[in-house]
């Protein structure tokens, strides 16, 4: 990637704030009252080039607000945006050519047009070399497995054709950034798979930043080293997945198999989730040891099986959405 | 380039409605037919109304006719793609592409004029031609002058559909502005009865607004009213209103994604 502007990073988003005027009919009143919803506020953080980023949060949170305003297609209302060094919403033709966009719910492809149809016209838009273009439409057709889909109209592909026909749509102009917004949403387990692997190939290969929202958190596992999470539109979270493990202040789970069933275990450091007849349910601080749990199980009861779980992800981002609410 | 593509994929798109094609020829002929014979009614009565003679009047019938889908006069065209991309959100992908949004637009409703113009305009000139005996231009120049002005009659009405899809901006549904426009448009450019025949200042008016581009204009080049800097004045007040309301087209579509939400997540 050529760099003329990376003094600074590749997004920079300050104080950011979106507000929505909204007229709501209230009860017993004839005339709609104006209420502001704010969908983004005092969001700041900031994305280097070559990053995957995860960009979670609950329903409403104010993601795809974000991912609007980074595109240029929305206006702040408040606070800062930098992608580049560029002014989305002013400078968004010229931002336009260094960025792609995956919007899951819908589509970039011309509808009544077969998919060759709609990269050609892409070709043409984003001024793409015609050696350049052949070579990533090969690449990416080859990896994404879109060969028989070529010369199908848009509207007869399945969700998870389309979505692989957006990505390739989204990447063949060589974007240094790309936003997705749910690529998994709707497609099946394999597709995910080759989906991320897919992605993964690109940074890895191409150094190409990604911003990624989802809320398959498998997605997240398996491609961002870093987590943003975002909730009534300002982020909670910023850092490393290890990290939010511990910032939930997440627990191990230790399950007990007793050989008979028994009031629930009273041991120092740990504490009963669940009872389920003989098996018991109990946890611990991530960071706190098993052994002396386990043994003081042990010593004072007759134990059948013992297995440790590791903290959940989504146990963890759960916590993290109720605390915020 | 890119908006040769635009306009060749429009054509194609709007090619695959063979039927309604058919269907529309054949709605446009009787029309045709209904309105010439009212007018040579309306010519007998008064042989030289509004400095046409009947055969003028007859042709001025089918020339309506030909252009009343290739300039979308009703509304509609490319436009209510764009009304449905706004109301549906999916303008936010048209809006961060790196080409303007009213070129785009405009290349693709001239490739879907150009389908227009070959079925539902020579369909009914052809049947207007045999049947009425309509006339032709007089000259080279003034057919010249016609295919510019035809053109130019497309472009001022696209910047006024596009103007009228804008409103879905605020109001995210045009149709009710939509069919406003278009009953205005039908009275106002002299579809159903020739500008010319319009009495004192609201001829005055009406052949001052950009609707007279639509079919008054190209209409009177045709049947050879406008000569010399007449024809030039003519081609001139139509390029006059494409400039102006083209640039109306780009200020709309400014405070439209300063100030209005592309909808939904
Ligand atoms: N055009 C709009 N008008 C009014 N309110 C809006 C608009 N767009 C978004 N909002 C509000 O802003 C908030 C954030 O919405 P946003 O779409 O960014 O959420 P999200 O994080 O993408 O959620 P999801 O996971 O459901 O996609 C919500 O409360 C939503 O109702
Ligand atoms: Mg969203």
């Amino acid at each position: 990637m050529t760099a003329d502007h990376t003094s600074g990073p590749l997004i920079d988003v300050r104080d950011l704030e979106r507000t929505f005027d909204v007229r709501r009919r209230v009860e017993g009143r004839r005339r709609r009252t104006r209420e502001q919803v704010v969908a983004v506020h005092d969001l700041t953080f900031s994305v280097d080039g070559g990053e995957m980023v995860g960009y979670i949060g609950p329903n409403g949170a104010g993601k795809s607000t974000t991912i609007k305003m980074l595109t240029g297609i929305l206006v702040p209302t408040g606070g800062e945006v930098r992608v580049r060094g560029l002014d989305p919403s002013r400078q968004r033709v010229e931002l336009a050519r260094r960025i792609g966009v995956v919007f899951g719910q819908r589509s970039t492809l011309w509808w009544d047009l077969p998919l060759r149809d709609s990269f050609d016209l892409l070709q043409k838009m984003y001024r793409i070399s015609p050696a350049r273009y052949r070579e990533n439409l090969d690449r990416f057709v080859d990896l994404l497995d879109l060969g028989a889909q070529l010369d199908t109209p848009v509207r007869q592909l399945s969700l998870g054709q389309r979505m692989r026909g957006d990505i390739t749509a989204a990447l063949l102009h060589d974007p240094e950034v790309i936003y997705l917004d749910e690529p998994t949403i709707g497609l099946d387990v394999v597709s995910k798979g080759r989906l991320r692997e897919f992605l993964r190939a690109l940074n890895r290969e191409r150094g190409t930043t990604l911003l990624l929202t989802t809320h398959d958190l498998q997605d997240i596992e398996a491609l961002c080293d870093r987590v943003i999470v975002i909730d009534h539109g300002t982020s909670v979270y910023d850092g490393t997945l290890a990290g939010l493990h511990a910032q939930g202040g997440s627990t191990r789970t230790l399950v007990v198999d007793l050989v008979d069933e028994a009031p629930p275990i009273d041991v120092p450091g740990a504490e009963v989730r669940k009872v389920e007849g003989p098996r018991q349910w109990l946890s611990f601080p991530s960071d706190a040891s098993a052994a002396p749990i386990v043994a003081a199980v042990a010593a004072s009861y007759a134990v059948a099986d013992l297995s440790i779980q590791e903290p959940d992800i989504e146990d963890v981002i759960r916590d993290l959405y109720s605390r915020g609410a | 380039m890119l908006h040769v593509a635009v306009a060749t994929r429009t054509f194609r798109r709007y090619a695959t409605y063979r039927a309604a094609t058919l269907s529309g020829i054949f709605t446009n002929s009787v029309f045709g037919i209904i309105y010439s014979y009212a007018y040579l009614a309306l010519w007998d009565a008064n042989p030289s109304a509004g400095g046409y003679d009947s055969q003028d009047a007859v042709t001025y019938v089918w020339l309506g006719q030909a252009l009343l889908m290739t300039i979308a006069l009703w509304g509609g065209g490319t436009t209510d793609d764009l009304a449905e991309r706004i109301r549906s959100g999916d303008v936010a992908i048209d809006l961060y592409r790196p080409v303007g949004l009213v070129g785009w637009y405009l290349a693709s409703d001239l490739g879907r004029a150009a389908y227009h113009l070959l079925t539902r305009g020579f369909g009914p000139t052809l049947i207007g031609l045999v049947v009425f005996d309509i006339s032709l231009p007089g000259s080279v120049l003034d057919a010249g002058a016609f295919a510019v002005s035809l053109v130019l009659a497309v472009i001022v009405s696209f910047a006024i559909r596009f103007l009228v899809a804008s409103t879905a901006f605020w109001l995210l549904d045009q149709s009710g502005v939509k069919v406003m426009s278009g009953a205005f448009a039908i009275f106002i450019s002299g579809m159903m009865l020739p500008l010319v025949l319009f009495p004192g200042w609201l001829g005055t008016l009406a052949n001052a607004l950009p609707w007279a581009s639509y079919v008054q204009v190209p209409a009177d080049i045709w049947l050879g009213k406008r000569q010399g800097t007449d024809l030039l004045a003519a081609l001139g007040f139509q390029v006059m209103w494409a400039v102006v309301l083209i640039a109306a087209c780009h200020g709309v579509l400014r405070l439209a994604t300063r100030k209005v939400v592309v909808q939904g997540g």
